[in-house]
């Protein structure tokens, strides 16, 4: 029996988890897939908004706010990337002048840091790839950009490091409340919880909906699709640039990446309850991103594109983060509905489920947690003195793998090698990058195969490009 | 700092053979350095025959190419690294690698010859919408599995276009046993050699379509169909036109693209046409010193033209650390005239040049009873007819150094369809 089960390894769960690993609780993390951050988490614009649209009395508004000062603080604990570049909201018109007071005014009712609006002039020195004809903008200096499947990685990471599991490919097909626990069903296992915290994105209705009596709540998937541009793009823009919101979001927008690349998008495309598995990209929303960032920057070097993607913003009816006990389940806890700014409110999020737990089951603190995260080491960021005696120590830090993004035989191996390390190619490149550059993998694919392989001791014909499904091999060839 | 005469870059057909022949023009000290685990790069995985009909005037298999290269190496006693990444190099020709035995090394070079090659367009560089399943893979990095690791990559193959790669992987794929559905290609025309299209599609009954793209990609975790279309003459899918096949595999073979991601950290600088530097007459760079040949400096559909451009490229970056190539004399730009892509070399210095020099090029569609027309500035000076030319096969061109004036001046070579009666310059 598990103290908390946490049902979804996003951003969300894993942060979840790892709070409440600080305290002596038995947590268990439950996700379908064969990895953490395959769900929303892997595919957004990887931004952490500063917080001054959204309402100052919703929950969207008062976590953003809250999760934005608390990020700097989490990333440097868990070795995550998150960079403070600032974002501008670009206007055009005298209306666009108009919303950028309306935002500047509740930004400054929630107490967003350094919020100004500036010229045109200054708007320009900043961002000179910018359309003629901009009014002005408003500058928020907290905004920033990070890595949310990474944040997910080291959120699991860390838990697990503080005694939380990780049950990977559980689906969970159905949850009953026994006397005063749930039972959790798969396919192939059957846990028990005392508690059950609903992390599950878009499907975190169905899942409320396995045990409660009545819905209290739908989440529709909105897609969004993008495009990410090669590092030779690297400086196009310098900030995250938005347009002038409407009531479909915050709009297309252009960004750069904590790696060094572009990322334009999304559109809003909203979709129906039965698909929430449409993670496909659409040639008429791709063509319509780009249309859509043109309202912003005609530049924008798409002949440098080297990947499209699509993810689902989980989309409450009620249009509010729903971060509560559950209505008519007892000992059910509902984070749904986390939409964007989901990411940047994540540590806020984790920290008032965190609160509710301790208050419901009063556990005591753990003497021995540790929240920090054995840092990665990125060869691309050492000095020639520290890789020279770095790979004296450990030659695998001297054997590029992948070529585009330079990344070490010894970085990949350690990516496997750590709690919730990566066990497909996929797993791999977001933790560590090979594949995720100009040549998609085309390289060093059949190398990473081959090391996952080996450290896993798996036949090569097992290992998976992502889901369970997913083989890359079918057999040997004719001898 | 590590000082050598000539390091090369690469230990590929074009590496191999600059290495070779700068060895041969009188400089000793010659450092090659290889990013994989063998030397002979992507050839080793062509296992298929077709090498070398101009080079040894026989057919050879890939790796049977690549021996000669690797055994006249050794025996010449050239010194090579493998397994080693060059991450920089400076345009003051300091080289920058690593591996796991030697650490960091940072290796002052006189000259330097980059032969990198290239590497294949991407599913996402052409943007097909869909789901991203495993079973979406290059041409040549099925290639790989199969010929190298010894791993089949599936059943039921469709192909995106019909690039050689795309050709011989058609081919290989059936061998195997796999069932190849057809080849599409976005363009009116194959990208492939003729002979390809014969030995490797029309042989095995495998269907050619031209001007049809894949216009999306199914299945969730591994492939499980895709979308055919026709496409109109801007490349549009036209609607109506769609079929589905269902397979489990798709190959793509749409273009290959230079790396140069070691030239810019050199400050060369770079044609936008070709994606590979801009050479002369001696394949020198714009850094001088800096020199580059084979499939870095423009795709090639021959290895044996890779050989020879390479060839030249040691001859002359041994002359460079020799001193004695020239700088005086009239220099001539090459320029790409109508129906042609691009020119290879951008600029001849014709002082350089003892007998001839061969302008490598690529035309851009489907010629047939054409002529090449040479001119300087606007006076022909050279026309070739020729029967066939195809956006697929190379070009190329003996300008001998008599035709050259003897000024500076620009060279085009334009496609005249209609063939020009007696105006021939002499």
């Amino acid at each position: 029996m598990y103290d908390i089960a946490v049902i979804g390894a996003g951003v969300i769960g894993t942060a979840v988890a790892r709070e409440l690993s600080r305290y002596n609780l038995s947590i268990v993390m439950l996700e379908r897939d064969n990895d953490v951050a395959c769900g929303t988490t892997k595919a957004n614009s990887a931004i952490v908004h500063a917080g001054y649209d959204a309402s100052a009395d919703s929950m969207k508004g008062i976590m953003n706010a809250k999760g934005n000062a608390m990020f700097g603080d989490v990333c440097k604990e868990l070795d995550v990337p998150f960079e403070r570049i600032g974002s501008l909201v670009v206007a055009f018109t005298e209306e666009d002048m108009e919303t950028l007071e309306g935002l500047l005014e509740n930004g400054q009712a929630l107490d967003i840091p350094g919020l100004k609006i500036i010229d045109s002039k200054a708007v320009y020195e900043r961002e000179p790839n910018l359309n003629p004809g901009v009014r002005g903008a408003l500058y928020a200096p907290s905004a920033g950009i990070t890595e949310p499947w990474e944040m997910a990685i080291a959120y699991a990471e860390n838990a697990v490091n503080n005694g939380a599991e990780l049950k990977l490919n559980f689906e969970v097909k159905s949850i009953d409340k026994i006397e005063d626990a749930f039972e959790i069903k798969s396919d192939k296992e059957t846990i028990k919880s005392r508690l059950v915290i609903n992390c599950a994105g878009v499907y975190a209705d169905q899942v409320h909906n396995m045990v409660a009596t009545e819905p209290d709540f739908a989440i529709h998937p909105r897609r969004g699709q993008y495009f990410l541009l090669d590092k030779t793009t690297e400086g196009f823009v310098n900030h995250v640039i938005f347009p002038c919101p409407s009531k479909m979001g915050k709009g297309t927008l252009v960004v750069p990446t904590v790696d060094g690349n572009i990322l334009v998008g999304p559109d809003s495309q909203d979709l129906g309850l039965d698909e929430k598995e449409a993670i496909e990209t659409t040639g008429d929303r791709l063509a319509y991103v780009k249309e859509m960032v043109s309202q912003l920057t005609t530049k924008v070097p798409f002949r440098e594109q080297i990947t499209e993607f699509s993810g689902l913003r989980a989309e409450p009816d009620g249009g509010d983060f729903i971060i509560d006990w559950s209505k008519s389940v007892e000992g059910f806890y509902n984070v749904a509905g986390i939409k964007s700014p989901g990411l940047s409110s994540a540590p806020a999020i984790a920290e008032r489920v965190m609160e509710a737990v301790v208050e419901l089951l009063k556990p005591e603190a753990k003497a021995d947690f540790d929240p920090v995260r054995r840092p990665r080491i990125k060869i691309e960021h050492l000095s020639d003195d520290e890789l020279q005696t770095l790979i004296e120590k450990d030659p695998r830090y001297g054997r590029i793998i992948c070529r585009c993004e330079m990344i070490s035989e010894g970085e990949i191996v350690d990516a496997i090698n750590r709690p919730a390390g990566g066990t497909t190619l996929n797993g791999i490149k977001r933790r560590v990058r090979p594949g995720a550059g100009r040549c998609q993998g085309g390289f060093c694919g059949p190398r990473v195969l081959e090391i996952l392989a080996r450290e896993l001791e798996m036949n090569p014909i097992d290992v998976k490009h992502e889901g369970e499904d997913a083989y890359i091999l079918i057999g040997e060839t004719k001898a | 700092m590590k000082q050598v005469d000539i390091v090369v870059i690469g230990a590929r057909p074009a590496g191999l053979a600059a290495a070779i022949e700068a060895r041969k023009n009188g400089v000793k000290d010659i450092l090659v350095i290889e990013r994989d685990r063998e030397l002979g790069g992507i050839l080793m995985q062509c296992i298929h025959n077709g090498f070398g009909l101009h080079v040894f005037k026989e057919e050879l298999t890939g790796p049977e190419y690549a021996e000669r290269f690797i055994d006249e190496l050794s025996d010449m006693g050239i010194e090579y690294k493998l397994d080693t990444m060059v991450t920089d190099i400076t345009p003051e020709k300091v080289v920058k690698a690593m591996n796991t035995e030697d650490g960091l090394m940072n290796i002052q070079a006189k000259a330097v010859i980059l032969t990198m090659g290239c590497r294949e367009r991407t599913r996402g560089a052409i943007a097909i919408p869909g789901t991203r399943p495993a079973g979406v893979m290059s041409a040549g990095t099925a290639q790989r599995y199969i010929n190298m690791e010894g791993y089949m990559v599936g059943k039921r193959v469709v192909i995106l276009g019909s690039g050689d790669i795309g050709l011989i992987m058609a081919r290989r794929m059936t061998l195997e046993g796999a069932k190849v559905l057809a080849v599409a290609e976005l363009m009116p025309f194959s990208g492939g050699l003729t002979r390809n299209i014969v030995q490797c599609l029309d042989d095995f009954d495998i269907p050619l379509l031209l001007s049809h793209t894949v216009q999306e990609i199914r299945g969730k975790d591994r492939l499980e169909g895709v979308t055919i279309s026709q496409v109109d003459e801007n490349y549009k899918p036209i609607p109506g036109t769609e079929q589905t096949y269902e397979c489990d595999t798709l190959l793509l073979s749409v273009g290959l693209i230079p790396e140069n991601e070691l030239s810019a950290s050199a400050g060369i600088e770079i044609d936008p046409t070709t994606s590979g530097p801009i050479v002369n007459e001696a394949m020198e760079t714009s850094v001088p010193g800096i020199f580059a040949s084979g499939n870095v400096v423009h795709v090639h559909d021959l290895v044996d033209f890779v050989t020879a451009e390479s060839r030249r490229a040691g001859e002359n970056a041994a002359k460079y650390v020799l001193g004695q190539l020239k700088e005086d004399g009239p220099v001539q730009s090459t320029e790409a005239g109508a129906g042609v892509n691009y020119i290879v070399p951008h600029v001849i210095r014709t002082s350089n040049i003892e007998k001839d020099v061969t302008l490598f090029m690529r035309v851009g569609n489907v010629f047939h009873n054409a002529e090449l027309v040479v001119k300087a500035d606007d006076k022909i000076i050279m026309t070739k007819k020729r029967r066939h030319m195809a956006p697929g096969e190379m070009e190329s061109l003996k300008l001998p150094v008599n035709k050259l004036p003897q000024t500076d001046a620009v060279i085009t070579v334009e496609v005249a369809e209609e063939v020009v009666q007696d105006e021939k310059a002499s």
